[in-house]
């Protein structure tokens, strides 16, 4: 028999804290490409100017160890346990410490509150965790801060199969012309297609930590989603609501089966400051 | 990233403006001008305005007089020890159009943030002759360091919702309604907006 690996809780709380904070300061360098190719093809002399502030931005960030963006977000948390992996303590527990850490440890913004009083948990937890159980003798996780600005411009429809492709893309085109400026484009567009209600907007959260440039495995799902990212970037928007070619950065769609009768369709939008980082041990 | 200018050339040739608003001054903006803020402004979010609506909800007054003042919608991240502020760009405007109207009747002349403003704001707006800015959003590092003083006023147990005086200084902004009845977002969706 396989021996089963131990590690201890505190370990994945150090690891966590550790990502909180450099999720906070520092853009990945998928991210930080994306934008200096957005720059370089932007046709509008303002939008390709703020471009820059925000390379500036990040690069500010990242030698003051100052956020990127003050809306620090609620915490999303992704883990990939391996099944031979035994967590010794609590292992929720220990991610929550290590957000809580991190982020008073980092001077990132507590945004968390009580959903009825609205009153701030001062902690920034809890945060959002989605554990899954895979083969292996690791822990992989994902650190996805999410602002709200972006996450509020989400939506979820359930369509009738009769609405087909067609229904699915216009949703997501008229999600992002809906939000207008409002979630500080440009955005990386994560879509859920297919499963059930909760599935498709989990596949949706989960398609954002995709690294930028990097195509659905399917080709026919990697044709959607260069389809949708340039019927997106001919709206005009821009960078800002500013004008220009550079509305979104990426479209990422993650299918999945759904019933006969179904076809739900969930866009998270993502702003341009697309903090994500991961670490496995 | 050594390719970088320490900030991009358009913000060497942005138009000045003083804060708080002296007579005229934000009058003479356009839908579209990029300007610089120096002087003091007045920061609150969704917090904030809801502590300021229920207090002139009972008829008492406000903790700042906001008679020709610049409200910024902003929730900063905490300052680093030697540091005036954390991370401070500003956040979606549309959550506050609801009480908006309201701080407008009492004199305050322009809102920052980001976002469209809803049809009763634009309209109160141009009543007033108000108008509404929006800072670069998710530049929230680099805008930091146009803030040069920062002032906890009021409701600090709402943490980063809390009221502060900054002081900023060659603090970017774009004028998106003027006092004319203009929205810079329609305009560029129309294709009316000039060239940059």
């Amino acid at each position: 028999m396989r021996p089963v690996r131990e590690i201890e809780s505190a370990v994945v709380s150090e690891a966590v804290r550790t990502l909180a904070m450099e999720a906070g300061y520092d853009l990945e360098p998928d991210i930080l490409d994306s934008l200096l190719q957005a720059r370089d093809r932007e046709t509008s002399p303002l939008a390709r100017n703020v471009l820059e502030l925000f390379l500036i931005n990040a690069d500010i960030a990242s030698r003051e160890k100052v956020p990127v963006c003050q809306d620090t977000g609620v915490a999303v948390v992704f883990v990939e346990l391996g099944q031979d992996v035994h967590v010794i303590g609590d292992f929720r527990g220990a991610v929550q410490r290590g957000i809580q850490a991190g982020y008073e440890d980092g001077y990132l913004r507590k945004s968390v509150c009580d959903p009825i009083t609205r009153v701030n948990t001062g902690t920034n937890t809890p945060a959002v965790i989605h554990i899954e159980l895979v083969p292996g003798r690791q822990i992989k996780i994902s650190m996805l801060p999410k602002g709200c600005g972006s996450e509020n411009m989400s939506g979820l429809i359930m369509l009738p199969p009769s609405a087909g492709l067609a229904g699915m893309k216009d949703f997501v085109v008229r999600q992002v012309v809906n939000a207008g400026p409002n979630p500080c484009p440009p955005l990386v567009v994560g879509v859920g297609m297919g499963g059930t209600f909760e599935k498709a907007a989990l596949l949706a959260k989960k398609s954002l930590i995709r690294p930028l440039g990097e195509a659905h495995p399917r080709p026919d799902v990697a044709a959607l989603e260069k389809e949708i990212l340039a019927a997106i970037n001919e709206l005009g928007q821009g960078v800002q609501g500013f004008g220009g070619v550079n509305t979104a950065l990426a479209v990422h769609i993650e299918p999945y089966p759904a019933h006969i009768a179904s076809l739900p369709v969930a866009v998270n939008i993502q702003c341009h400051a697309h903090r994500h980082k991961e670490i496995t041990l | 990233m050594s390719f970088l200018r320490s900030k991009p050339a358009f913000m060497e040739d942005l138009k000045n403006v003083e804060l708080p608003f002296a007579e005229g001054v934000a009058e003479s903006l356009q839908a579209g001008d990029l300007i610089s803020l120096s002087g003091t402004l007045y920061t609150g979010r969704d917090q904030t305005h809801r502590r300021l609506m229920a207090l002139l909800d009972k008829g008492e007054a406000l903790p700042v007089d906001l008679a020709g003042q610049l409200l910024y919608y902003v929730g900063p991240s905490p300052a680093r020890p030697g540091r005036v502020i954390g991370a401070a760009g500003p956040t979606t405007s549309g959550r506050m159009d609801l009480y908006t109207p309201r701080l407008l009747e009492l004199g305050l002349k322009g809102t920052m943030g980001k976002g469209s403003r809803a049809l009763p704001v634009r309209e109160a707006m141009l009543k007033k002759q108000a108008i509404y800015l929006a800072a670069f959003g998710g530049a929230g590092a680099y805008l930091s360091k146009c803030i040069v003083a920062a002032e906890l006023v009021a409701f600090a147990d709402a943490g980063p919702e809390a009221l502060f005086k900054f002081t900023v200084k060659g603090f970017p902004a774009v004028v998106i309604n003027d006092v004319h009845g203009r929205d810079y977002y329609e305009l560029v969706k129309s294709g009316k907006h000039t060239s940059r």
